[in-house]
């Protein structure tokens, strides 16, 4: 079931489509660079399939939202920090800007980092999605979820989902990062309370306490 | 100002003169409140008590105070204590790594409906008409609503100077006109856009320089006031108004009349003066204001994202003529306030007439422009600060004369830190507000301070070179704060001072420097601070209080105090706070809330101990007064201390009577018991009361930061490299959480010397970056090394002795790095925040000789 809807949206999102029905944007670029196009690959726009329009009413997807998978309707428009907090009700991914320029709302698109708040949501069709819900091991939380409690890495934790989600997703790549590579990973991070001291503190202590183990899957 | 806004005009007004957050008299009069050690009621029975006071590790005294014959037994110094004081994790942390933590934003209802404020493009206009037709005939629109009222704005004292108007005059941009509620956020979006309103623009001016002249557009055609339910800015009423200019508001030191500055400057071997400017910086908090309202027919409910459940409550039921106990306030986390989340807003009164007009719940979250735009920012500040001094540094006369712009509001000033920071017979503030047409000011982490900081600490290091004082020296001999004594004793030792060089001694482009500025506060007492303390017999404790946690961690605090009191610990106690169905808490501002609610909890925990311990004492075979609580157990106390004793050797010793907590727990004779106590008087009495609910607490606060930093003089770039931060709050009760509030502090204030400015084009009268990106602030790249410090100062005034951080840890920063700038490069820069190209004009002018 789940297989099919990802190819029926995978079908019927091609590139005319999708610019008929959403005019060409940057977020246009962003979906044909997707791979979600029909369109083979070297053949112009003109020589593609002929195009089904998707939207603007809703369209059915499923993504592999922290490891299950999950069918959900949105608007094409709809972006995936909306999809997740009002269709898929996962709060814990925040919108604070919600133009990229804050990483609050950061989740994991097939393992990368991303604002799930510059991303539509049916970009994310038929992909892995993990958001800080799915972080933890059931009641075994992440090294760094854990090392937040210790370190006192949260204030009014507003900002602690995406921070979180930086933080892990650097450890996964670097079991074994420097204070600036630390910096680095948090350097779109925007937290207002002031915790970034600790945030260092918290995923370098994590990053030792993982003993250089790679992060949680996905 | 940051303390709790109350909503009624009678209580605002007995409060204001001890509206130390305002900056404009922020100690009352002495004269006229007397130290009050009497207790409130001579009939109270009493006892006398020794208390622990002074300073660990300076000096430990103790002081002998009567207190009411119901507060719980002294509370000894931390060092002896098992959870007060003990660095604690929160206990909520799991809820906030997980994502699990609802905050308001997060809040969704069934039948939840999304709303969309239409606000005014025009930052000065008349709305000839409003057309919501289109936006009624969206499909699916559920509730239009347009304004007849706004709260925020400063108001008329005599109506009738401006010709009526149907709909409120648009005063700034981004003033909400009318706003819809629609099934999603994309619908509410949609209809916004239909919405027809014709406005006849008018006049504006936004630059306070501008304003202050003759003939600029009034924003006010008549003398005006901002009332207190704006949850922010305001002052004192009745102040002299000419123009756009409201002012100037005389003040002396703490509270008192001006001073004979003419005299003292007369008296002064030495004078130094200067002008300083900061900016409108805007509290950015993550989470915008917003709330989800839920009007039923027999009351409404507000998910709010507040710093005071209650005043919330407040301000609903005095908006819609409801008892407040028809007004349901819900905070279970909140994602930052900073002094602008108290009130209801022009957003929550929108969302509840909505929710009204559609029989459904509505949710209004701000968007991140309109945060900028409307519900808050610090006022920006002129000020022109004289101070002369003797020879030997003795200060003779201190001289400000300030203004600054709260936009449509009022409390621009910055006088606190002159009038309350250092010794000086002549102390004189003038301080006016400068009505703009730009959104109204509200209170903002220490309203005042870090602007009246950031003239005092240089103007008073400028006194120091031209005494050719060191300016620790100098500050050792002017300030009478044992506690900061101490903090800059700490400091200079962590940083090092004695390796500070003469202004200017680096000679490549790179030019480093050290400085240092202090804050002063106040010990401010929210007395409607309530706490309720169950135990049930399966042993599970609760504590249940309005009070909201901001991010302090006052949940963890609240915790450790009852876990103290009853041998738990804090992961033993369920905190249920952020609502106001509990007892009344009070407001998160001034610095107030953990010096208000955590003596109630302590005591609430005390009272609730004597309970269960007198309906377990007969199963014990003992009295209650016998028996203590600790480690998980009941037991009886002479018994313990003699085996103690025995060294050991029990085995012909008495057994010890004792229970577990749990099985003490079993044996009550009913399935709970509880206890509630309010914020009682300090003891000793206060400095002065303000009506029945607010105390002005005898002592201050202080705090002492020093910062490194490091001048580009190519590129004009100033870079913090490192700050030592060491403040006090009483008796700390969680120094991990502690620490973490003096990060943020010393961050903002960082942010606020650097970065942050909102700017508004004098042509549009418009906001260019009502962003996060192009309105800057500090990241985790621009984040230095910062050790915190925090001593333990003792005074003997309540059950727990503790206080807050908030406010202190921000005030001194960014006047320790214009020090330290000073110290790099033998320039003084007198504006914030410190662009590279503010920087690059300053160096200039030491070049060319100009400054």
């Amino acid at each position: 079931m789940s297989d099919e809807d990802e190819r029926d949206v995978k079908q019927r999102v091609t590139r005319r489509g999708f610019l008929k029905g959403a005019g060409l944007t940057a977020a246009g670029a962003a979906i044909l660079e997707s791979g979600l196009v029909g369109a083979s690959e070297g053949a112009s726009a003109a020589e593609a399939p002929a195009p089904v329009v998707v939207g603007p009413g809703r369209v059915a997807m499923t993504i592999r939202l922290n490891g299950a998978s999950r069918r959900v309707e949105v608007e094409p428009r709809t972006t995936l920090a909306e999809a997740l907090r009002f269709e898929l009700g996962l709060t814990g991914t925040k919108v604070v800007c919600d133009r990229g320029s804050c990483s609050a709302c950061t989740v994991w698109l097939d393992g990368t980092p991303v604002c799930s708040c510059m991303t539509l949501a049916l970009d994310a069709a038929g992909r892995g999605v993990t958001t800080i819900e799915g972080l933890a091991d059931g009641e075994t939380l992440h090294p760094v979820q854990e090392a937040f409690i210790e370190y006192d890495a949260t204030q009014c934790g507003f900002c602690t989902p995406g921070m979180i989600m930086s933080c892990a997703a650097l450890l996964r790549k670097n079991a074994d990062p420097t204070l600036e590579e630390v910096k680095t990973a948090t350097s779109g991070n925007l937290c207002r309370c002031g915790t970034y001291p600790k945030v260092f503190e918290a995923t370098l202590a994590a990053a030792r306490q993982s003993g250089g183990k790679k992060g949680a899957a996905e | 100002m940051a303390m709790q806004q109350e909503p009624h005009e009678t209580k605002k007004a007995t409060v204001a003169p001890a509206s130390a957050p305002t900056g404009e008299t922020p100690v009352p009069n002495a004269a006229k409140h007397p130290p009050n050690d009497a207790p409130n009621n001579a009939s109270t029975p009493m006892r006398t008590v020794k208390l622990p006071a002074g300073i660990k590790g300076v000096e430990m005294t103790e002081v002998e105070r009567q207190i009411p014959m119901d507060e719980p037994p002294v509370l000894p110094v931390n060092a002896e204590l098992s959870v007060i004081g003990k660095r604690t994790p929160r206990i909520d942390g799991r809820l906030k790594v997980t994502g699990a933590a609802r905050y308001t934003a997060d809040v969704r209802l069934p039948g939840m409906l999304f709303a969309r404020i239409v606000t005014s493009p025009h930052p000065h206009a008349r709305v000839r008409s409003v057309d919501t037709s289109a936006a009624e005939r969206h499909p699916n629109v559920r509730a239009v609503h347009v304004l007849d009222r706004i709260l925020g704005n400063a108001e008329l004292r005599d109506k009738s100077k401006e010709l009526p108007a149907r709909y409120p005059i648009v005063r700034f941009a981004g003033q909400p006109v009318a706003a819809v509620a629609a099934v999603t956020q994309a619908d509410a979006d949609e209809a916004a856009r239909l919405i027809k309103i014709d406005y006849e623009p008018l006049p504006f001016v936004v630059d306070a320089d501008r304003a202050k002249a003759k003939d600029a557009p009034l924003v006010f055609p008549g003398a005006a006031d901002q009332a207190g339910t704006a949850g922010g800015g305001g002052g004192p009423r009745g102040v002299p108004q000419e123009g756009n200019v409201r002012g100037p508001v005389e003040s002396g030191p703490r509270g008192q009349q001006p001073g004979d500055v003419e005299k003292g400057f007369a008296e002064a071997d030495v004078t130094v003066e200067g002008e300083f400017r900061t900016q409108v910086q805007t509290h950015s908090a993550l989470e915008t204001h917003g709330v989800v309202v839920d009007w039923k027919p027999d009351g409404l409910t507000v998910y709010a994202s507040t710093q005071g459940t209650a005043s919330v409550r407040d301000e609903f039921a005095a908006i819609f003529n409801l008892k407040k106990s028809q007004v349901r306030v819900v905070t279970e986390f909140m994602g930052g306030g900073f002094g602008a989340k108290f009130g209801a807003g022009n957003f929550g009164v929108i969302a509840a007439h909505l929710s009204k007009k559609a029989g459904a719940p509505v949710r209004l979250m701000l968007d991140r422009k309109d945060e900028h735009l409307s519900v808050g920012n610090r006022p920006s500040s002129v000020q022109r600060l004289k101070i002369g001094a003797k020879r030997d540094g003795q200060l003779t006369a201190i001289h400000l004369q300030s203004y600054g712009t709260a936009g449509t509001g009022t409390g621009a000033g910055s006088g606190g830190p002159a009038q309350n920071m250092y010794q000086c017979p002549n102390i004189r503030t003038e301080e006016s507000d400068v009505f703009t047409h730009a959104g109204p000011a509200a209170a903002f982490r220490a309203p005042g301070h870090p602007q009246g900081c950031f003239a005092l600490e240089q103007v008073i290091d400028e006194l120091a070179e031209r005494l050719q004082m060191d300016p620790l020296a100098l500050r050792d001999k002017i300030d009478e704060s044992p506690a900061r004594r101490e903090e800059r004793r700490i400091g200079a030792a962590k940083i090092n001072w004695p390796r500070r060089r003469a202004p200017g001694a680096d000679s490549g482009p790179i030019k480093r420097g050290v400085g240092v500025a202090q804050a002063v506060w106040y010990r401010l007492i929210n007395l409607d601070s309530a706490c309720e303390v169950r135990i049930t017999r399966d042993a599970s404790v609760e504590l249940l209080s309005g009070v909201q946690d901001i991010g302090g961690g006052i949940r963890t605090a609240l915790a450790q105090v009852v876990a103290e009191e009853l041998g738990l610990k804090p992961k033993d106690i369920a905190v249920r706070i952020g609502d106001t169905s509990y007892p009344a808490g009070p407001a998160s501002g001034g610095s107030m809330t953990t010096g208000s609610i955590s003596p109630a909890a302590r005591n609430a925990a005390w009272k609730v101990k004597q309970q269960m311990l007198q309906e377990v004492a007969v199963s014990l075979g003992t009295s209650a007064d016998k028996l203590v609580m600790r480690d998980g157990q009941v037991f009886v106390y002479e018994e313990a201390q003699k085996v103690a004793e025995g060294n050991g050797r029990t085995s012909h010793a008495a057994p010890i009577r004792k229970l577990s907590f749990k099985q003490a727990a079993a044996r009550l004779k009913t399935e709970q018991i509880a206890a509630r106590a309010s914020r009682a008087d300090d003891y000793g009495g206060f400095l002065f009361k303000g009506g029945a609910d607010f105390g002005f607490g005898i002592g201050i606060y202080g705090g002492v930061q020093f910062a490194e930093v490091a001048v580009d003089t190519e590129t004009g770039i100033v870079k913090v490299e490192r700050v030592v931060a060491v403040h006090d709050c009483g008796r700390p009760l969680n120094p991990l959480a502690v620490e973490s509030q003096i990060n943020g502090g010393v961050l903002q204030g960082i942010s606020y010397a650097l970065y942050e400015n909102r700017i508004l084009d004098r042509n549009t009268g418009l906001m260019v970056n009502p962003n996060l990106e192009q309105y800057k602030i500090l990241g985790a790249r621009e984040t230095p090394q910062i050790e915190v410090h925090l001593i333990e100062e003792y005074l003997g005034r309540n059950s727990t002795d503790a206080g807050g951080i908030g406010e202190p840890s921000t005030i001194p920063t960014a006047a320790a790095i214009a020090n330290a700038f000073y110290n790099a490069t033998g320039v003084r820069v007198r504006e914030i925040p410190m662009t590279p190209a503010r920087v690059l004009a300053a160096l200039d002018g030491k070049k060319g000789g100009a400054r």
